[in-house]
């Protein structure tokens, strides 16, 4: 899509976070968002997003693998042989998965439980490999991570905002299946009879659309469109 | 680039990797072991959460806890589809996903009695498949062995919102309660049913959006359930139950 081409030319000292260093953070996060404008990343965008919670683990996850594997890759790039440079790109994804995954099992169990099957699905995330192609391999280290970063954001951005209104309108709910879990709007009983308990809009029936998959590619779509319509860097010229 | 760097560079990083990660594993093993374990033990005394004492909740519960119950009041039997005692096993270490693949005369079941106040609780173990990957619960039964105490699903990668409903919505497992898993002297289980449920013996609604999940909750409690039958029917010809 409107992948833009990045190149650093840079010979004197770089500032630590200057201007450009910035960018590299706001950028994914509209200009050149991943998801609504690489359109990277659409699988899990749609499989994880039912719930706020899931969404949120799953972007915190990303972040800290995009970072890494840029930081690593970019570190190695110089002696990376062109040849099998995707295949080294999977082991540093691979390996950056399954150490997230043995910490999770160390330090939280109960979570590891309930993300197990997302944290898998990271390695398969097109954006963090597509970073590593079109940024890490070409820059320094720092950027790099920082551009991971950026990235993860700009995904977890969308993943959370899908997530709040996927699960507001299919459950009446916030944070379900965390210890916040929290309910808003419709009855509070949701598949029982019971229906006398109501907190605010108790006549709210769920939208069970939302809960499936279908419904975030129709917000991605919508966000995607609203986007494009007041950014105008996006307006294609052609 | 000639080959052999590329070989020099692949092995040399991938067996980089193998050392870490392994020897990460190695560090962690013996935390997420224990982990593992309190959270199994968790889910089984989850089961009978509703017995476990006044205001005592098994999410409140601590590690040491959950551990110290399972110690004293929880009795730990191995049996096989033929419904006897096997010795030499506890009833912990049976991974039934495992067990789930062996032949009929090798398959072991893993049996939890919970002493509470002088009445008996007997947990079964059961897996059954859902929509995307496997599921698997424990089933508690007084000691009528006919009316269920309570109830706990888990699952492997079920569609949250949907089928991961089995465990995030605890009014699914509650919705067990008082069941009654024969009907006069017939073994009917439990069925999980679409549109609401119709027998109020018998039935717990169904989820919306997750039938198929529905459906494999349903068959894993027939089929779960129908392996301990045989105990059950020496328990009650040893006059040991009253029926």
């Amino acid at each position: 899509m409107a992948e833009t081409l990045e190149k650093t030319t840079t010979k004197t000292a770089e500032p630590l976070f200057g201007k450009k260093e910035k960018k590299l953070i706001t950028d994914p996060l509209n200009d050149n968002n991943p998801i609504t404008v690489q359109v990277l990343g659409i699988c899990s965008a749609l499989a994880v997003t039912s719930l706020v919670w899931p969404s949120l683990v799953m972007a915190v996850a990303v972040i800290f693998v995009c970072a890494f594997s840029n930081l690593f890759t970019s570190l190695l790039r110089n002696y990376i042989p062109k040849e099998v440079r995707m295949i080294v790109q999977l082991v540093i994804i691979a390996s950056l998965v399954t150490f997230v995954e043995l910490s999770l099992k160390f330090l939280n169990y109960p979570v590891y439980k309930q993300l197990s099957v997302y944290i898998g699905l990271i390695i398969t995330n097109c954006i963090v490999m597509g970073r590593l192609e079109a940024f890490a391999m070409a820059n320094k280290p720092w950027r790099s991570f920082l551009d991971g970063i950026g990235n993860g954001l700009g995904y977890g951005a969308i993943l959370v905002m899908v997530g709040l209104i996927r699960e507001i309108f299919g459950k009446g709910s916030l944070f379900a299946s965390s210890p916040f879990e929290w309910k808003i709007i419709g009855p509070t009983a949701e598949y029982s009879i019971n229906t006398t308990t109501s907190t605010l809009f108790g006549w709210y029936a769920n939208n069970n659309l939302m809960v499936l998959s279908a419904a975030a590619m129709f917000i991605i779509g919508i966000m995607i469109w609203i986007q494009r319509s007041y950014n105008k860097k996006l307006i294609d010229v052609s | 680039m000639n080959t052999r760097y590329v070989v020099i560079f692949v092995t040399a990083l991938t067996a980089g990797v193998a050392v870490f990660l392994t020897s990460f594993r190695q560090i962690t093993k013996p935390v997420a072991d224990r982990n593992e374990e309190i959270f199994n033990k968790r889910a089984i005394l989850s089961a009978v959460g509703d017995y476990l004492g006044e205001g005592v909740q098994v999410k409140n519960l601590k590690d040491e806890q959950v551990l110290d119950i399972f110690d004293k009041q929880v009795q730990q039997v191995v049996l096989n589809l033929q419904g006897e005692e096997v010795d030499g096993m506890k009833a912990e270490d049976i991974d039934m996903a495992k067990e789930k693949k062996k032949a009929d005369n090798e398959k072991r079941l893993p049996l939890f009695i919970f002493s509470q106040g002088g009445e008996n609780f007997y947990i079964l173990s059961i897996r059954g498949v859902g929509l995307w990957d496997e599921i698997w619960g424990n089933i508690a039964l007084k000691s009528d062995l006919n009316t269920i105490a309570g109830a706990s699903f888990d699952h492997a990668g079920e569609t949250p919102g949907l089928g991961a409903e089995i465990k995030d919505n605890s009014n699914f497992p509650k919705s067990f309660k008082e069941k009654k898993i024969f009907n006069g002297g017939e073994f009917v289980s439990i069925n999980v049913r679409k549109g609401g449920a119709i027998d109020q013996n018998h039935d717990v609604d169904g989820i919306t959006g997750a039938t198929v999940t529905s459906d494999g909750v349903t068959d894993m409690l027939y089929d779960g359930i129908k392996n301990y039958l045989p105990y059950f029917n020496s328990l009650r010809r040893q006059g040991m139950l009253v029926k």
